[in-house]
């Protein structure tokens, strides 16, 4: 029970005070463990995403000389001499037909031109492993390559171009296209129906029952899988509304009943943010109740709302699993013209071609991530400025 | 009253700074042993900043800087080797609102103890609660609830409970930091009952806004204004013949 | 006339005619304002009445044409449906024109139409759970007519494939009877489930911990936010990253420790969704963890504890109810995750304690199933519907346990 004068001043006195403050530095290790390994990951993921992604921004070229016979109009085989057919890309080789329509006089003329490889070259070019391209056609690109007859650009058909059976001539283009259709729709539903919702439980309901049971739904929409949400959009917007599967009109209204419950709750932080002096100042004025919340709450709302708006939407970019169910993985070559056309989204183009097996594929799902990578955070690093910048005028 | 006076804290020119806001300007005091000490003063002048540098609290307080020294029985208790964790269990302190942990009455009182390795638990460690609940006037009231939530007691007594578990680590001196500001009148009137048994054992140090408690209570009084000590001596004097205007003015009701 | 063309007439009708109902209104509005005749309301919300009563009639008549060619009780050709909108809207503008007179209150009507439809937005998300719920329930209710419920819950064989045989009418007693016992896929959840939180609550705790305890204003909000980047991440990245690099990396690892794993193993699926559920455990923890008290903290330090020992005995104690929260929400978001195990976990259901076997998931199988090219009748495709059941049923007890165990938290300390 007797307790040292003054042992304050020795420190590590005795053996129990010397096990507790091992256990206190300790502790605070495993703190710092636990966000080393957390930051560590994030170091590790991005590197790894970014090592496979960069290879797919270029794309092997070869130089051959193209021959625009009239035969070549029916068989495009013909354009080049036989042994490159399987060198260059048959994306490339297909076109010719059309080329050639489009322009009869290049007909019976040659051109030395570079072309695109095909996408086992290309992989063989850039020593990936598993690369797939056959043995003889190895040599006859290391022969290419000793005349200096195989370059390597910038990729820009990945940014020109639609889905393709083919790796080299895979794009993201017609994904993206479907994704701005898909979210504008999932905005223009979600953004005004949860706006509206946050200000009626905010400003105007009154503490009853039906309120409760509005707030309590809120939270658990929030907490339920986005895979059910699918399984909703499958049942209530395909099956029984005739909605176009697959259709970015589909997929918008899946996402924006996905969305809801983030925007609401965010609208109604930023509601609740505006201090209730406003609110008297304005009814002490005379303003009725609808004029007090749009004249003088909502615009001081305004950078929460659209904060919480921009990281939903952000949310809703990103997700894939309740898209699938709709069918938002078909096949697409082409951008769509209208919400009920067949779309995909880019991160349901993503899934698709990690689904893929050849190799040239691999690369573009990188490169594909990386693309949908820069837009989120660009997204979420403007929706904290907008609320960093928001703080400081308040 | 003033016999063979032992100091057990000496103050020497401490100086103290919020980032870059100086908060206290070269503080000298001393506080002598078994004694009750107050601090009094306006609002924001400094008195709870000076009580928590006597426990080393305010080292929990970012950008909080120190300079000068304060001696415990002649030991800086700022020198690099000091373990502030020790130094805690020689300086107690209750606060203003009553904190007792959410655990019963019984873990509350005999939470330090335990850690600090003063008794096993068992029939030592009941004499020990018992004995730091009885100290703290609290006994009675809680003997048959022990192991209920100290939470769920009234204000009053949790704020006795909270100066039971600081008794029961057996401290030399006890910080006060309003202790009584969210009491009402009753439960106060024990909490001061309360400090004029324990100077006994303990030296005290306590800060508060209403001056006829600090009349009441304590041997020795210390005026702050705006970060400066104005005046300190004993309660008597202060309160019948202060020497200083300011403090004069304060004591009076003239400001404050 | 497709269903494009009639939404394109419906509004290139609908808005234009509502900025002339709008100028029309105030226009008389003002009108009537001369001299010492004043108006109850601003000239505008008059404007807005009549904007109010075109639209509502015909956005009512094409509604419900449309309700009812849903339930294919009723089809209408298009022009007429077109027709018929728009008179309504002409019938209501002609009725608000009247309506207008110095002593009206269009103010009232306005703000009172504006707050239904306030309200009308509110109980679309009550809307949403009941199209959940239905469309989950109905879908079930069918399959469980096919396979009894109790083989369903209790079975341990998953063997759907001869489904669609019978589903085509062509089953003959040659054929074995599809089995749809869900136990080994139940348990592909609970394990990947489990390694999933014991990668996220150490390392979402700990971090919390720090955070809150330890790290300094600036560096907190540093690494909150860094922290958060790994919940912003599309899990369908993630699922990328556990199928292709982490998954042979385990492989590989485990071989050379002399264990043969499988590159549908649940580890890599496990590991990469516990990182991914990091953030969500680490920032609840850290909300309840900074809404305990300082007095609390105050309290300990003061009677001689180390920081450890404050944070250990009287912080986590006090936080727990709202950490067990977090960790139920956290856990709800695994058994929910969709693309990881889509893309990193296996489609076999696998009944084994071995987290190096390929094994399946809820979410794997709904997708499976829906995603084939089997009839939307056959019990192969309902059965997506039942596994979504029991998916939302264990999601909202989850989420109505923590909301209960932190309602508690919140009612001890505010």
């Amino acid at each position: 029970m007797n307790k040292e004068a003054n042992n304050f001043l020795h420190q590590g006195a005795n053996p129990r005070k010397r096990k507790r403050e091992r256990a206190d530095t300790r502790f605070r290790w495993y703190g710092l463990i636990a966000l080393g390994l957390a930051l560590s990951f994030l170091v590790f993921f991005f590197v790894d995403i970014i090592g496979q992604a960069l290879p797919a921004f270029k794309q092997t070229e070869v130089l051959v000389s193209v021959n625009y016979t009239e035969e070549a109009k029916s068989n495009y085989n013909r354009a080049v001499e036989h042994k490159l057919t399987h060198i260059v890309s048959r994306a490339w080789l297909r076109t010719i037909p059309a080329y050639l329509e489009a322009h009869p006089e290049a007909v019976g003329t040659s051109h030395d031109e570079w072309v695109p490889a095909d996408s086992r070259v290309d992989q063989y070019v850039k020593k990936h492993e598993g690369h797939g391209l056959k043995s003889k056609y190895q040599k006859e690109v290391d022969a290419l390559q000793q005349e200096g007859k195989v370059r390597s650009s910038f990729n820009i058909a990945f940014f020109e171009t639609g889905d393709s059976k083919m790796p080299e001539n895979a794009g993201i283009l017609a994904a993206a296209v479907g994704s701005v259709f898909t979210l504008l729709i999932t905005m223009l539903v979600a953004v005004p129906i949860g706006v509206m919702t946050a200000i009626y439980l905010e400003e105007f309901a009154t503490d009853n029952r039906f309120t409760r049971l509005i707030e309590v739904n809120i939270n658990n929409l929030a907490a339920i899988p986005s895979i059910l949400y699918g399984l909703l959009g499958l049942a209530i917007f395909i099956s029984f509304m005739g909605v176009p599967r697959s259709s970015a009109l589909a997929g918008g209204l899946t996402l924006a009943l996905m969305t809801l419950p983030l925007i609401i709750i965010a609208t109604r932080a930023a509601l609740r943010a505006v201090p209730e002096s406003i609110r008297e100042a304005a009814y002490g004025l005379g303003a009725s109740s609808l004029q007090t919340v749009w004249h003088h709450v909502l615009p001081l709302a305004m950078p929460g709302i659209l904060t919480g708006s921009i990281i939903g939407l952000a949310q809703a970019m990103g997700e894939t699993a309740p898209l699938i169910i709709v069918g938002m993985m078909a096949y697409i070559p082409e951008p769509p013209s209208s919400i009920l056309e067949a779309t995909t989204v880019l991160p349901a183009q993503v899934y698709t071609w990690s689904t893929e097996s050849m190799h040239g594929y691999i690369e573009r799902t990188a490169a594909g991530i990386l693309v949908l990578l820069t837009v989120l955070l660009s997204l979420n690093a403007m929706a904290v400025r907008l609320r960093n910048r928001s703080e400081k005028t308040w | 009253m003033s016999t063979n006076l032992e100091t057990k804290i000496s103050i020497r020119d401490l100086k103290l700074w919020y980032g870059s806001y100086e908060a206290l300007h070269g503080i000298d005091l001393d506080i002598y042993s078994g004694k009750v000490t107050a601090f009094i003063g306006p609002s924001g002048c400094g008195k709870s900043t000076f009580l928590r540098t006597l426990n080393r609290m305010n080292d929990r307080i970012q950008g909080c800087k120190v300079e000068g020294k304060i001696l415990l029985e002649g030991n800086d208790i700022y020198a690099p080797q000091v373990d502030v964790v020790q130094l805690r269990t020689h300086v107690g302190m209750v606060f203003q609102k009553p904190n007792p942990f959410p655990k019963s009455i019984y873990e509350n009182v005999a939470y330090a103890p335990r850690i600090h390795g003063m008794v096993q638990d068992g029939p030592e460690m009941d004499e020990l609660v018992e004995t730091a609940l009885k100290k703290a006037s609290i006994w009675n009231e809680v003997k048959d609830k022990l192991h209920q939530p100290g939470t769920a007691l009234s204000g009053g007594q949790q704020q006795r409970l909270c100066i039971a578990r600081t008794i029961a680590v057996q401290p030399d001196v006890i910080l006060m930091d309003e202790p009584c500001s969210a009491l009402d009148p009753i439960a106060t009137a024990k909490i001061e009952e309360l400090m004029d048994e324990l100077k006994q054992e303990y030296t005290i140090v306590i800060v508060t806004h209403n001056m006829q408690q600090a009349a009441r209570v304590s041997d020795y009084t210390a005026y702050f204004y705006l970060g400066d000590l104005i005046e300190f001596g004993e309660t008597q004097q202060i309160f019948t013949a202060p020497s200083n205007k300011k403090t004069e003015d304060y004591i009076t009701g003239r400001f404050g | 006339m497709t269903t494009a063309d009639l939404f394109l007439w419906f509004f290139a009708g609908l808005i234009p005619l509502a900025a002339m109902a709008f100028w029309l209104a105030r226009g008389r509005a003002m009108a009537i304002e001369t001299g010492d005749v004043r108006l109850h309301s601003r000239p505008g919300f008059y404007g807005w009445f009549s904007v109010i009563w075109l639209a509502l009639p015909a956005i009512a008549v094409s509604f419900a044409f449309s309700v009812l060619h849903m339930f294919g009780l009723f089809t209408v050709p298009g022009p007429m449906l077109l027709a018929a909108t728009f008179a309504a809207g002409g019938a209501g503008l002609w009725f608000s024109l009247g309506q207008i007179k110095a002593e009206f209150r269009a103010r009232q009507a306005v703000e009172k139409v504006m707050r239904g439809l306030l309200l009308t937005a509110a109980t679309i998300s009550i809307l949403t759970t009941i199209g959940i719920v239905l469309s989950v329930i109905f879908e079930s209710i069918r399959f469980f007519k096919v396979i009894p419920i109790w083989d369903f819950i209790t079975g341990t064989q998953w063997q759907p494939d001869t489904a669609f045989l019978i589903g085509a009418g062509r089953a003959d007693e040659h054929v074995a009877p599809p089995l749809f016992g869900s136990v080994p896929i139940f348990a592909g959840t609970f394990m990947i489930t489990l390694i999933a939180m014991l990668v996220a609550v150490p390392v979402g705790l700990f971090s919390a911990i720090y955070m809150s305890e330890y790290a300094s204003h600036k560096a907190r909000g540093r690494l909150k936010p860094m922290l958060e980047i790994l919940a912003g991440i599309p899990t369908v990245v993630y699922g990328f990253f556990a199928a292709i690099t982490v998954s042979p990396m385990i492989v590989e690892i485990a071989h050379s420790f002399g264990y043969e794993a499988a590159y549908t193993n649940a580890l890599a699926p496990g590991l990469i969704m516990g990182i991914m559920i990091i953030p969500f455990m680490s920032s609840l923890s850290d909300d309840v963890i900074r809404a305990v008290p300082e007095s609390l903290r105050d309290g300990a330090l003061a009677l001689g504890t180390t920081k450890a020992e404050t944070i250990r005995h009287i912080v986590l104690p006090a936080a727990f109810p709202g950490i067990v929260s977090a960790f139920l929400l956290a856990v709800s978001r695994a058994i929910g995750e969709t693309m990881i195990v889509v893309m990193a976990a296996g489609l076999r259901p696998n009944l084994t304690m071995n987290p190096l076997e390929g094994m399946t998931t809820v979410t794997v199988k709904i997708v499976e199933a829906l995603t084939g090219d089997q009839e939307f009748d056959s019990a192969f495709t309902l059965s997506a519907f039942a596994l979504g059941l029991v998916l939302l049923i264990a999601t909202l007890i989850l989420n109505i346990i923590s909301t209960i165990v932190v309602r508690k938290f919140r009612q001890r300390y505010e």
